[in-house]
């Protein structure tokens, strides 16, 4: 879970939640693998069909702005994605996406190219960019996220936990 | 525990904790209302049933709206319908049928008070802040464990004090404050963070706050809070529910001070395709548009309604417009009705939608054609958002929308206010 490695799909700033799961599919929410076939479609046509396991999604400010629909996150986990970087975050994706146990992390994104090749420690908070040759690190989550996402989500911390315990 | 003086945020959050909380905390705390709509709550459902809880904390204060898909325009939705009543029957929790209205004009209507604490799956849940209560949207696992739990956790939000003079001139509304202020601060310009607002508050009504708080998310913001004052305390008495005063301690410490004139705000129009992509109206008037749609939990208010009708009334819709009007609940509809809007509303040309959130998420009604321009009065203009990603959404006040729909594009309200 910590060790992540894959090849980075860069998208733009302000990537909302209908970029990421659009509402036309919205008949498709209680049928996440189908709806997983969208995902970012509106952001990038054939990235369902494209996307490895293990690959990453690179992108601007603002990542997931917009709807609440944790549907978004939960697709582009079963796409395969291994985790999300971005310069920033909206506040209801990255909540849903470490509910979900979808690595997030906030980090300057700006020398990533489409293609590079990228490993991730995530309780280090280091990023190596095998193709560009260049190393950075990140802030590691905060303590209460990284709990819930070691746990492999909230749904299971609580199982595990009985509890809410942060 | 420090005792300095607290914020709004603060102060709610403390009181449902337990405890003195302050900004930067994390906090767990009882939830007064949890409630998802019909897109979020299936989800919630299958991770209240994946925790392995038996059912929900408190029914009543559970609730499931049918409203984006209302009526349903396919047979997934409609199982997806049959599966909520099934869990609510089970369970005793709430289901708000289709027709009834758009879940935040509803809690607004029926359920938020001051000093409660609100999560909804729904980002627009910040809505209830404009009564004082601290409202907030989630996505469906987080709704699912305050529904099951009856509490989650909250990180304490730092403050933005929102300080606003003066009072609208003809023609601006709420929406044009709020437009400007998300141009002015943008879409992430209060990521984390909460909105409160101060000053000289008697000029927004009730259905104004509702309008700015209902905004408050595309600011990134976690809540938009209005103190609770004699306009609130009038608003629910007129709704027989009761409530208590309530605002931040003076001296409380914001991260940041804003200040907005109204009186120098004018009519504002968010341009494709991100919110905070602000213009005035008078500067877009070559913007030709195919539909305009008066309605959402932003602009489906009897008030919103009156403005529009006040300015369609005996006038007609430019060719090749299409206006679609829809209440933002089943009794704004009636109200609509009894004060002759609708009638107003068709003989312009228009047409009325089913109380629900309609065309505003692309689920069905009113789809874009590829190329197509709309007008519309909701919250949100982003790529592929009414159906379509070659379609193009502007945003603006119902006047504004009224205003344009006789035009056939982008108009200044004052040019039609005499």
């Amino acid at each position: 879970m910590s060790q992540l490695s894959g090849k980075a799909w860069v998208f733009s700033d302000d990537i909302s939640t209908d970029h990421i799961a659009p509402g036309r599919y919205f008949h498709l929410r209680s049928n996440l693998p189908e709806l997983a076939k969208h995902v970012l479609e509106d952001a990038r046509e054939d990235f369902a069909e494209q996307v490895k396991p293990g690959d990453f999604v690179v992108a601007g400010e603002n990542f997931g702005l917009g709807s609440s629909r944790e549907h978004a996150p939960t697709i582009i986990k079963l796409a395969g994605v291994s985790a999300v970087l971005a310069k920033s975050f909206a506040r209801i994706f990255f909540r849903n996406a470490v509910n979900i146990g979808l690595p997030v992390i906030m980090l300057d994104t700006s020398d990533i190219q489409e293609g590079d090749q990228l490993e991730v420690d995530l309780e280090k908070g280091r990023l190596r960019d095998l193709t560009g040759a260049k190393e950075l690190s990140f802030q590691p989550l905060s303590n209460e996220m990284m709990r819930i996402l070691g746990d492999g989500g909230l749904v299971e911390h609580i199982k595990k936990h009985g509890e809410i315990k942060l | 525990m420090s005792d300095r003086p607290q914020t709004l945020a603060e102060k709610i959050l403390s009181a449902k904790y337990g405890r003195r909380a302050q900004a930067g905390e994390t906090v767990v705390a009882e939830v007064d209302l949890a409630f998802a709509q019909d897109g979020t709550g299936p989800l919630a459902i299958r991770q209240i049933d994946a925790l392995g809880l038996e059912g929900v904390a408190k029914p009543e204060a559970t609730i499931f709206f049918f409203d984006h898909a209302s009526p349903s325009p396919r047979k997934e939705l409609s199982d997806d319908h049959r599966f909520m009543r099934a869990f609510s029957e089970k369970t005793g929790a709430n289901v708000s049928e289709v027709g009834r209205g758009i879940c935040h004009q509803l809690v607004a209507e029926h359920y938020a008070e001051p000093g409660m604490l609100i999560v909804g799956g729904d980002s627009h849940t910040c809505t209830a802040g404009a009564l004082g209560a601290f409202a907030t949207g989630v996505g469906s696992t987080d709704v699912a464990v305050a529904m099951a739990l009856g509490r989650t956790w909250f990180r304490v939000p730092e403050s933005f004090r929102v300080e606003l003079t003066g009072s609208f001139s003809k023609g601006v509304y709420a929406k044009d404050l709020i437009l400007h202020l998300i141009g002015d601060i943008g879409a992430a310009g209060a990521t984390y963070k909460a909105l409160e607002f101060s000053g000289q508050l008697e000029s927004l009504d009730m259905e104004s706050r509702l309008t700015v708080s209902n905004m408050a998310v595309e600011a990134g913001a976690k809540a938009g809070l209005f103190p609770a004052d004699e306009i609130t305390l009038d608003y629910l008495k007129g709704r027989g529910r009761g409530g208590k005063k309530l605002g931040p301690d003076p001296n409380a410490s914001y991260e940041k001070q804003l200040e907005y004139d109204l009186e120098k705000i004018q009519p504002t129009v968010s341009k494709p395709h991100t919110v905070d992509n602000t213009a005035l109206a008078q500067d877009l008037s070559d913007v030709k548009i195919d539909q305009v749609f008066i309605g959402t939990c932003t602009n489906g208010r009897i008030g919103d309604l009156q403005a529009a009708a006040g300015i369609l009334n005996g006038r007609k819709t430019a060719a090749g417009v299409r206006l679609l009007v829809g209440p933002a609940s089943r009794e704004v509809y009636l109200q609509a009705e009894k004060l002759g809007l609708l009638r107003i509303f068709v003989e312009s040309g228009g047409m009325i939608l089913p109380p629900g959130c309609g065309p505003c998420v692309g689920v069905h009604q009113g789809a874009l054609g590829s190329g197509e321009v709309v007008l519309a009065t909701q919250n949100r203009n982003f790529k592929g958002r009414m159906g379509n990603p070659e379609g193009f959404i502007y945003l603006a006040s119902p006047a504004t929308a009224a205003a344009s729909a006789l035009a056939g594009k982008i108009t200044d309200p004052r040019e039609v206010l005499s």
